[in-house]
């Protein structure tokens, strides 16, 4: 919680436009007493206009995927699962390259790719529905996910193939590289709406979650009721997910791992499980953002950095932590 | 307390796996369910679970079936079932707290009191010292004690187990039938499956034979369990023995 805290403060404080600490602290302090500090300041505009939404979409994007994320692993009673299990990324950038090939605002590719998202996940579940014979539920639904993931990429690429190479094409490929560098404060308000939205009932149902990691038929002789709450956890997972890739591309790897680094941290009880994973969620995502602001003099696709910086901390990790998957 | 089920029939999709089962158990005593591999043991355990669909009449403490929620079912009914593997390292009270799901609401997290009466049945089970170890980590038989524990944490009137003296070495089996002993005594009752026909002589006061879906034969270990119904069950001839102490063994005629 400190550390959050204290490099979002340092996050502010970094970047191209340089800001002394004093600065920074002078004008948070105008800012929390709502003082105007009378002289129309650049800095005030680089703080409170670019940085402030960027770091706060950072966190959110990283809550988001690794709350999905553990939700999805408890669930589906395996490791190796991430947000993007049932299609809703595909879906998400099939929407928007197509937005983007129909030369959309940038607006409208967002509510596309969101739509799409949503609609993948919607696919999923139909089809999953109406082939269930008997038997795994969870399994008959991931794969279904495998299937509208498959095919809503095979579209993906269409698009691209019909995509003018010289403007759209790489339009489309920097899109799916993924970045927080266009989110605007108004963008914010309406993820963070959406993120709250599906954060809440994963943090009540915590408990609930937390048996369903038992199996299905044993969580249910347990007294869970298992259809239901599953259908509540996706539902949750897929808002967050659908809302967060819209603004900020295909970012993977964090939905994946942090909840494997939460849970080395803190063990496998979802109760305790999902908080961390928020919390270490939004603390790598700022992290890496920060970071891809600041290295290098032009801005690295975050969905690249997440990976680069990712993979060699969850190799040290493996190595060091008590247990794991490994 | 009873459990009562008349012309109960349940199975997957169209295909009816047991049909016309008449069953009766109270509290106290220990039904032992004896049947080949597929006869459908497992079915009629998720019949009465609640898991699968079923026809015909279940009555729990002489009220339909399904007058009750799925979490008060569990409050009286709760399932053991055979050692496996969990997808993820939970510690041992963090299993047996899974068990007190149908007394936790909904959106809350167990109390302090779930937390005691965990403790509690560990004690009880002589296992308290393994509240920190991860169920993973531990062997056979004490992951046979942690899911026992964790049913007993439902506070349960009937436990229904799914062959416990599988997967056990022979001290663990003895002390597993020992303990279903001291749980029927306790005012559970117990059914239970079986692959050892000796285990019934041990412990049941009842035994179900079931034969293709259908109970065959019901009564005392020493009425049901002899030569024909064996060759029936298990399809080889199986000598029925009295021992010096009174109590009968099978013995295979090879």
């Amino acid at each position: 919680m400190l550390s959050l805290f204290i490099l979002t403060l340092f996050a502010l404080g970094m970047g191209r436009y340089p800001i002394s600490i004093v600065k920074l602290g002078s004008l948070l302090w105008h800012h929390a007493l709502n003082r105007d500090m009378g002289v129309n300041d650049p800095s005030e505009f680089v703080i409170f206009r670019l940085r402030m939404p960027r770091i706060v979409v950072a966190m959110l994007v990283g809550m988001a995927l690794s709350g999905a994320g553990a939700s999805y692993q408890c669930i589906f009673r395996n490791p190796m699962v991430d947000p993007s299990l049932l299609g809703v990324t595909s879906g998400a950038a099939f929407g928007a390259s197509l937005a983007i090939l129909l030369s959309m605002s940038i607006v409208l590719i967002q509510v596309w790719a969101f739509i799409c998202g949503l609609a993948a996940v919607l696919a999923t579940m139909l089809i999953a529905k109406a082939v269930r014979k008997m038997g795994d539920r969870s399994m008959t639904l991931i794969l279904c996910g495998i299937v509208t993931g498959t095919l809503f990429t095979a579209f993906l690429s269409l698009v691209k193939y019909a995509a003018d190479p010289n403007s759209k094409l790489p339009a489309i490929t920097y899109w799916l590289m993924g970045s927080l560098a266009s989110v605007s404060p108004a963008e914010v308000n309406i993820v963070a709406l959406c993120i709250l939205a599906g954060i809440l009932p994963l943090f009540f149902l915590r408990w609930q979650i937390n048996v369903l990691s038992a199996g299905e038929e044993e969580a249910q002789s347990m007294g869970i009721l298992t259809g239901r709450i599953r259908g509540i956890i996706i539902a949750s997972s897929t808002l967050m997910t659908a809302s967060v890739v819209s603004v900020s591309g295909m970012i993977g790897w964090v939905g994946l791992v942090v909840p494997h680094l939460a849970r080395m941290l803190v063990g496998p009880n979802f109760t305790i499980l999902f908080p961390t994973s928020l919390l270490l969620g939004a603390l790598f995502m700022l992290t890496v953002d920060t970071l891809a602001r600041l290295v290098f003099p032009i801005e690295i696709p975050i969905g690249i950095l997440t990976a680069i910086v990712g993979a060699p901390f969850f190799v040290f990790l493996l190595f060091r932590g008590k247990r794991g998957w490994a | 307390m009873n459990l009562t089920t008349r012309h109960l029939s349940a199975g997957y999709g169209n295909k009816t796996v047991v049909s016309d089962i008449h069953i009766h158990i109270s509290t106290g005593e220990v039904v032992c369910l004896l049947g080949a591999n597929g006869c459908g043991k497992t079915t009629l355990f998720k019949a009465l679970l609640g898991l699968i669909p079923m026809q015909g009449e279940f009555l729990l403490d002489g009220r339909p079936h399904h007058s009750y929620t799925q979490r008060d079912r569990a409050r009286l009914i709760a399932y053991v079932p055979q050692t496996h593997t969990p997808s993820f390292p939970y510690t041992v009270l963090d299993m047996v707290l899974m068990g007190r799901s149908p007394h936790i609401s909904l959106y809350s997290v167990p109390s302090g009191r779930d937390h005691e009466e965990s403790r509690r049945i560990l004690s009880s089970l002589g296992i308290r010292y393994l509240e920190n170890r991860l169920y993973d980590e531990l062997s056979g038989g004490e992951r046979q004690l942690v899911l026992m524990a964790r049913s007993l944490a439902q506070t349960p009137r009937f436990l229904l187990m799914d062959e416990p003296t599988s997967h056990l070495d022979f001290g663990n089996q003895i002390r597993t039938l020992q303990l279903i002993k001291e749980l029927a005594a306790s005012g559970i009752g117990l059914l239970l499956t079986t692959h050892s026909p000796d285990h019934a002589f041990i412990c049941a006061t009842r035994v179900l034979a079931m034969h293709q879906g259908k109970i065959i034969s019901q009564g005392s270990p020493e009425e049901v369990i002899n030569r024909p119904l064996m060759r029936t069950l298990y399809g080889f001839d199986i000598d029925v023995v009295s021992q010096p102490s009174g109590r009968y063994l099978c013995s295979p005629v090879l």
